[in-house]
This record gives structure tokens, sequence and C-alpha cells, in this order.
């Protein structure tokens, strides 16, 4: 089942082919079918479902700004949730006070992330590891406290927070809310997981990987350690900060107890399920902290209100059970798994 | 003048608990180099079972006693079964089961004992005798038990074979195998005290902020900036940033923020510290090798 | 007569470097033996393999008794006292606090209180500082230390690595005064790691020279002394 294929410098090389197909090929047939599926989504699926999906889309979004940080850069971050939730008031206060078309708040609120979190990466710059994780995990703790200020009142709303509209389909395409929305955080979501991958595979992920193995090495090697990993916690605000904008229109609504610490810790138990350093990963880390909770919270009925602790604890052992069972995640054991079927498709 | 002394001595009073709480932090840093986030949780849960004990009619202090012990137990379980197996992971993958476990203990408690906001009672009685109005009996109670607490761990530290034994252990684990320590437990014994000095700050601390599973999110806020603002490596300098951040938080509270935002005070001192000054005011200062 | 140190076909390794190769060594009850070598031989490996701080392959037996198995702390409770290089002080413990954690394992608390006595006669420096704090005494006053530390354990067999280092040379003359005494005095038996060669032979009864990772050369002090290669590569004449 193999063909033996020519490289570059003539030397002869087998290439591994499954049922006669080369891997890189399985993989653009996978994508492709992932594409279709997705946009076939809010067709097939009903409207509670669609929303629970654009929800998805929405985590993936935020996760791969905080893989893009933690994953391949190695800054932990426990306070993403903070920028999620600057995404999700900019996008409330700009339509609701100054009118804004929601489409146009979305790069918006991208934008004010990336300068947000490029100067909070400029003192952690100071912080390592450890130190880095207390400081995220402190401004993840006071942010709803931020937001309930008396005198931000006139623009946060307060305790009450800002109701959103809920955008319809534009050009009177025949879509509801629900259906439009996700094609919308579709919309938003390709070209920036497009502009993720291309960061990664060029000279900028390369760097911000050298600086989370070997940053002595590669500061000896001319990186400028400051500029690149203020960059990558500026571009990682600015993808959850979409991410929240995004968010808030999908649920209509931003208040402060919507982003508590355990948006931060989601967000976290998102990246470790899925993989770190994996674009493909966070989808799986989307689907398990939109899921989970839902599945948790159907046990309800058996435990009565106890079971809102449920996906809490289930996080809790997720995280502890990936570190030791899986700590390259839901996509590390993918590839294992695909590299065993290459490697005993290249055997015969 | 009042009103400023009356928010000092409060300080004071608050400040004893979140030096309990830096100081168990502290504890388990000093030993591993580790910040244990679910310390908080820890103290949370061990007032819970406290609670419990005091509902099943055990008389206040014979259930305060009681829950040191059990917190104390629990921890060393904890530190064998579940952090040890990590020991040498990267941080991340340590911060990872620090945060796990926070979620595990904080969904545990409200799974046994409901999200309901629950009074817990304070051994003091409710009238000062002293005639102060600067302090309420509690909060006087409430201090003389954390410095009794804080001075108890001190003497154990310094004038025990095993206190010495742990500090040895957490400032040179090599050589303490060479002198025959078995490191292993004494960084499970370390825990163990944490976590028993943890429950005292959570139920001296529980009259006042009333019991319920996210009681300690801010406090251990608290704990943190007063253990960053001592000095992450140093107890006595913990203890002291404890108290002082307590003061600093009415003070701020009062006079400069306002009481919705003291929690950013405590944000604003930890970024504040771990940027410009990282081992704190009596740390020992930080050397990375390159 | 069974030695009351030995090795069979000892290897050690760091992660997956392997340093010794196969080393065969005793130490007999009550002897000095000396273990000689250039730098990067292997030396300080052996001691740390002695005490299980590396991993090892191979057989070690102290008094008929495997240590293969046993953590460090297990290895030190059975009469075998490790000065690493670098001494290993506990820098911001006080002397006195450092000499007590010698003395850990022990139970007898009477006798450790005259132990204490007995190490200060040897070193009487150490009684003068010892509320001070360990990091501030001088080169030499560690490494006296770090022996009398050692001492305290009561310890039947003590690994010395490179007591002279770093050390001035009269406070060097002293200290091995005090190994020597010691060792007559108190039937410890002393292996001692040394790049000064000319020093360890002095002191010791039995040698063994050691290059990459295996013996080259073992008999006793005085034949080493008077072989001819050893003098010139290692003696300086």
């Amino acid at each position: 089942m193999t063909s033996v294929s020519e490289t570059a410098n003539g030397t002869r090389a087998k290439a591994a082919r499954v049922a006669g197909l080369s891997m890189v090929l399985w993989r653009r047939l996978g994508l492709a079918a992932a594409l279709v599926l997705a946009v076939a989504i809010p067709f097939v699926a009903s409207g509670y479902h669609t929303f629970q999906f654009t929800q998805v889309l929405i985590y993936a979004i935020a996760l791969l700004g905080l893989n893009l940080l933690t994953g391949y850069n190695g800054q932990i971050s426990l306070g993403h949730g903070a920028f999620y939730a600057i995404g999700a008031y900019t996008t409330a206060i700009l339509i609701v006070k100054l009118g804004v078309p929601y489409w146009a708040t979305v790069p918006v609120a991208g934008l004010i992330c990336l300068v947000t979190g490029f100067l909070f990466g400029l003192p952690a710059l100071r912080l390592e590891g450890l130190y880095l994780a207390l400081a995220t995990f402190a401004l993840a703790l006071s942010t709803p406290q931020i937001l309930k200020f008396k005198k931000l009142e006139a623009w946060t709303g307060g305790v009450q927070g800002i109701n959103i509209d809920k955008p319809d389909a534009p050009f009177g395409l025949p879509l509801d809310g629900d259906q439009w929305l996700y094609l919308f955080a579709l919309v938003c979501l390709i070209p920036l997981f497009w502009m993720g991958r291309n960061l990664i595979r060029g000279r900028v992920g390369r760097a911000i990987v050298a600086i989370r193995d070997h940053p002595t090495a590669a500061e000896t090697m001319g990186v400028n350690i400051a500029f690149y990993k203020s960059l990558t916690f500026g571009v990682s605000a600015a993808f959850t900060g979409v991410a929240g904008a995004l968010g808030g229109l999908v649920t209509g609504f931003v208040a402060p107890d919507s982003f508590q610490i355990l948006l931060s810790l989601y967000l976290l138990v998102g990246i470790v399920v899925g993989g770190l350093a994996s674009i493909a990963g966070v989808f799986f880390g989307a689907l398990f902290i939109e899921f989970v909770p839902i599945y948790a919270d159907q046990l309800t009925d058996l435990f009565g209100d106890r079971a809102k602790a449920l996906p809490w604890a289930m996080f809790g052992v997720m995280l502890i059970a990936s570190m030791y069972l899986m700590p390259t995640g839901v996509i590390g054991l993918i590839k294992s798994l695909g590299a065993r079927i290459a490697r005993s498709a290249g055997r015969d | 003048m009042n009103e400023f002394l009356h928010q000092f001595f409060s300080g004071l009073a608050s400040g004893g608990i979140y030096a309990s709480i830096a100081l168990a932090l502290v504890m388990i840093y000093q030993a591993t180099h580790l910040v244990n986030f679910a310390q908080g949780e820890m103290a949370m849960f061990a007032t819970y079972i406290a609670w419990s004990l005091i509902g099943a009619g055990i008389p206040y202090w014979v259930a305060f006693f009681l829950t040191l012990a059990i917190a104390f137990v629990a921890a060393v379980a904890i530190e064998r079964v579940i952090i040890r197996p990590f020991a040498s992971a990267p941080v991340l993958a340590s911060v990872c089961v620090f945060i796990g476990l926070l979620a595990i203990i904080n969904s545990l408690a409200g799974f046994i004992y409901t999200y309901t906001i629950q009074p817990f009672p304070s051994p003091f009685p409710e009238h000062a005798w002293y005639g102060s109005v600067y302090m309420s009996p509690h909060e006087v109670g409430e201090m003389v038990v954390t410095l009794a607490v804080l001075a108890l761990v001190y003497a154990f530290f310094r004038f025990t074979p095993l206190g010495l034994a742990m500090r040895a252990a957490a400032q040179n684990p090599v050589s303490s195998r060479l002198v025959g320590i078995r490191v292993g437990w004494m960084l499970a014994l370390g825990w163990g005290l944490a976590a028993a000095t943890g429950a005292v700050a959570g139920m001296m601390a529980a009259p006042i902020v009333y019991l319920e599973p996210n009681m300690m999110g801010g406090i251990l806020l608290y704990g943190f900036a007063g253990a960053l603002l001592g000095g992450i490596d140093n107890p006595w300098g913990a203890v002291l940033g404890g108290f002082m951040v307590g003061v600093l938080e009415n003070l701020a509270g009062t006079y400069v923020v306002g009481a919705d935002l003291k929690l950013t005070v405590a944000l604003v001192i930890i970024v504040g510290v771990l940027v410009m000054r990282p081992s704190g005011l009596f740390g020992r200062p930080l050397v990375t090798r390159v | 007569m069974t030695s009351l140190l030995e090795t069979v076909q000892l290897k050690a390794f760091y992660g997956p470097t392997q340093v010794l190769y196969g080393v065969d060594l005793a130490v007999e009850s009550g002897g000095i033996t000396a273990l000689l070598g250039a730098n990067g031989a292997g030396k300080t490996t052996l001691l740390r393999a002695l005490t299980s701080m590396v991993r090892t392959e191979g057989q070690i037996r102290f008094e008929g008794r495997a240590l293969n198995q046993l953590a460090t702390e297990d290895v030190v409770r059975l009469g075998i006292a490790h000065v690493p290089d670098g001494r290993g002080t506990f820098v911001h413990l006080t002397v006195e606090e450092n000499l007590r954690l010698g003395a850990y394992a022990r139970r007898a608390r009477r006798e450790v209180e005259r132990d204490f006595e007995r190490v200060y006669g040897y070193f009487p420096r150490l009684r003068e500082r010892r509320r001070q704090q360990a990091g501030t005494l001088s080169g030499g006053e560690q490494q006296m230390l770090a022996i009398a530390r050692a001492l305290m354990l009561r310890p039947r067999l003590l690994l010395l690595d490179e007591p002279s280092f770093g050390l001035a040379p009269l406070v060097v003359r002293d200290i091995f005064h005090i190994l020597r005494t010691i060792n007559t005095d108190e039937q410890v038996s002393l292996l001692v790691v040394e790049q000064n060669a000319n020093l360890a032979l002095e002191l010791a009864d039995h040698a063994y020279l050691l290059e990459t990772g295996q013996v080259v050369m073992s008999g006793t002090a005085e034949r080493i002394r008077g072989d001819e290669t050893v003098r010139r590569a290692y003696l300086g004449y």
C-alpha cells in the first residue's frame, strides 16, 4: 500500500499512505468536511442547538487566544476572562450607548483588547510562570468588582449590566437571529484562525515557541523577548476580546457576574483538555467547556440545586486527570493514534 | 480621627485573618516553590466541617480543635496522593492541579452543603465589656486567637526538632536527606500545618463574611497580597504583610476608592509588588540561574 | 573478612548519561581509603551513588547489607555520613542548628548532647560561633561544620568529597589531622575523595585511582605513591 516517492535531493523516501491517500491529503479532506459540517449546522439543528454551537465557535476563538499565550508562548494566564469581559462590554457600550452597528463593534473590541493586552503584557514581562499565574488570577478575581464600580455605572450599567438587542440577518436574508449569529461567528472565526495558523507557522510563531522552550538561547540569537512576549499577550487578548464581543451579541446581555473567575478557569481547562499548543485542539476544548456543564445541569433533576456544583467538580477532575493521563490533551491522543496508523501503514 | 482609628483597628482585625492565610501560603511556597491556589477553598471546607460539628451539638472549642486535626490529616493526604506525583512537573501542570483542586473542593462544598448562605457562630461575647468602640468583641477575640496560633507556629518551627527538620527540608532538601530527614513527609506535614492555619482563618472569618462556598475568594486574594508584600519566602514578613494589607484595604476603602473597589486594592498591591519588588519588603532577593 | 563497604560492578547514571562503568571497591573497617583521579573521573558520582543520590546498577553492600533499593535518608540512617562537595551546609540556620540536624536520626537525647561537646572539642571555633548563621562562616569553618555535622550522626563510615577544596594549606592540614584523630579515636572509617593526591595518600591506608568512570589502579597508599605513572601524572614529580 505504499508508494515510493523521490524527495528534492533525489533520495528515496516512503510516504505513508492510508487507503491510497497521503496523510496531508487526509488532513485537507478532514478540514473540508469539517467546514461543510460547520456551515450546515444552523440549517439542520434547532434554534437552541444552533445557539450552543455558536457558543462553541466563540469559545474556540477565545481558546485560540489563550493557547497562543499559554500553549505556544508559555505565559500562564488565569485571567483571560477579563479580556473576554472587556470585549463583551466594548460591544455592549458601543451598540447601546453610542449606536454603533453591531458588526463594526467586533473589530473595535479586538483592537481595544489588543492594546489592553499589550499594556498588561509589559509589566507581565517581569513575571515568570507562577507569579504571572498569580497576577492574572488576581486580575480575574477582581474583574467583577471593577465592573460593578459605581463611578462607572453610567457606562457599564452597574450590577444590572447592559442588554443588547439581538441583531437580525442583513439584506433580508431568510435566516432567523440564531442562524445568522452562528454564521456571523463562523465568518469571524475563519479569518482569525487563518491568521493564527499563519502566525504560528511563520517566523513569529517560531520565535514565541523558542521563548517558551529556551528563553536564554532565544535571546542570544537576537530574538527580542520583551517585544514578542508583549505582542503575544496583545494578540492573545485580542482574540479573546473578539470572542467576548461575539459572546455578548449572542447572549444578548453583559453583566459583571457573568465574568467571574470561573470563566478564566473554564478557558484554562479548555486549552488543557483540548491540547496545549494546538490549533485543532481548541475545538475539542470548546466542545468540552460548552457541553459538559449542560449535561451536568441536566442532572439537576436528580440532585436539585446542588447540581450547580457538578460542572465545576468535573472541570477540576478533568484538569487533574488530564495532567496525569493525557498532558498533551485530546489532540495529543489523536495525534499519537494517527501516528500509530501512519506507522502501520508505512510498514507495508 | 475616630473614624480613622476605627478603620485602622478593623483593618488590623481582618489583617489577622489575611496574615493566617498568608502564612499558610508561604509555608507551602517555602517548601515547594509552588503557590497553593486552593488554600482558600481548603479553609472554607474546614469551616464547613466545623459548622457540621457544631450543628451536631459539639461545643465550639472542641469542634474548633477537632476541625484543625481533620484539616491537618486531610491536607497530608491530599499532598501525598494528588500533589506529590507532580513534584517535578512543569509549572503549568502544577498550576492546573491546584486549580483543579480548587474547583473540586469548592464544588464538593456546594454539593454537600448547598450554596445557601449560613451564619457561623462566633465564640466571643456579643457586647464589649472593655468599653472600646474601635473593635468589636469578635474582632478582639479573633486577633487574640490569630496571634496565639501564629505564636504557636513560630514556637514549633523555632524550638522543636521536627520544626527544625521541616525548615531544613524546605531550605535544602538534598542536605536534609543526608542527615536522614524524610523530606517527602516533611512536605506533607507542611501542608497539614498550612491547612490547619487556614482553617483557623476560615473559622474566624465566617462569623463576619458568612459561610458559603465562595466566602474565601476575596480573602485568598488579600492573603496573596499580604504574602507577596511581606515576601513570599519569609513567613513572618508574610504575617506582617497580611496585617498591612488589612489596614491598607480598610483605609483605602474608606478614604480613596470606596468600599466597592476594595478587592482592586489587593490586585494593585499584587501587581505592584510583583513588578516593582518581587521579593517583597522582607523577602530574600530572587536569583534565577541563567 | 568482609569489608565494611563494598561495591560490585557499580554503574552510575545521570539520566541517560553513564558516568561509572563497573566499579569494584572496598573500604575496610577502621581504615581510611582515598579515591583519586582527575576532574570528571567520576569520584563525586561514586560517593553520590553510595548514598543513592544518583541512579545506579550493580551492587552496594554495607556491613553485608544491600543498599541499592534504599532512599538516601535510609542509607544515612544505617550509619553512613556523607559530606558532599560544596559542603551542603544549611546556610540560613545557625551552627548549632546545623549540628543538631546532624543528629536528627538518632534517638538518645543525652548522648547527643554529649556529642555536641565532643564535636566542639575537635572544632573549638564552632563552639565560639555556635549561634551564628552558618552562611556567614569562612570556608574553612564551613568545612569543619560539615564534618562536625556528619560526626553528629555517629557514623561508622564517613564519606568526604574534596575536603580540601578552596581552603588555605594550614587549614587543610588542621582538618586532615583531625580526620586522622577521628579515625583512630572513634573507629570511624573514611572514604575520602581528593584531587590533591599528595594529601590524600599521606592520610590514607588504601587508595583507588579512578579514570573516566573506571578503577585503573588500587592498592595500599604506599604502593600507589611509589608507582611511576601515578607520580608523574598526579603527584607532580
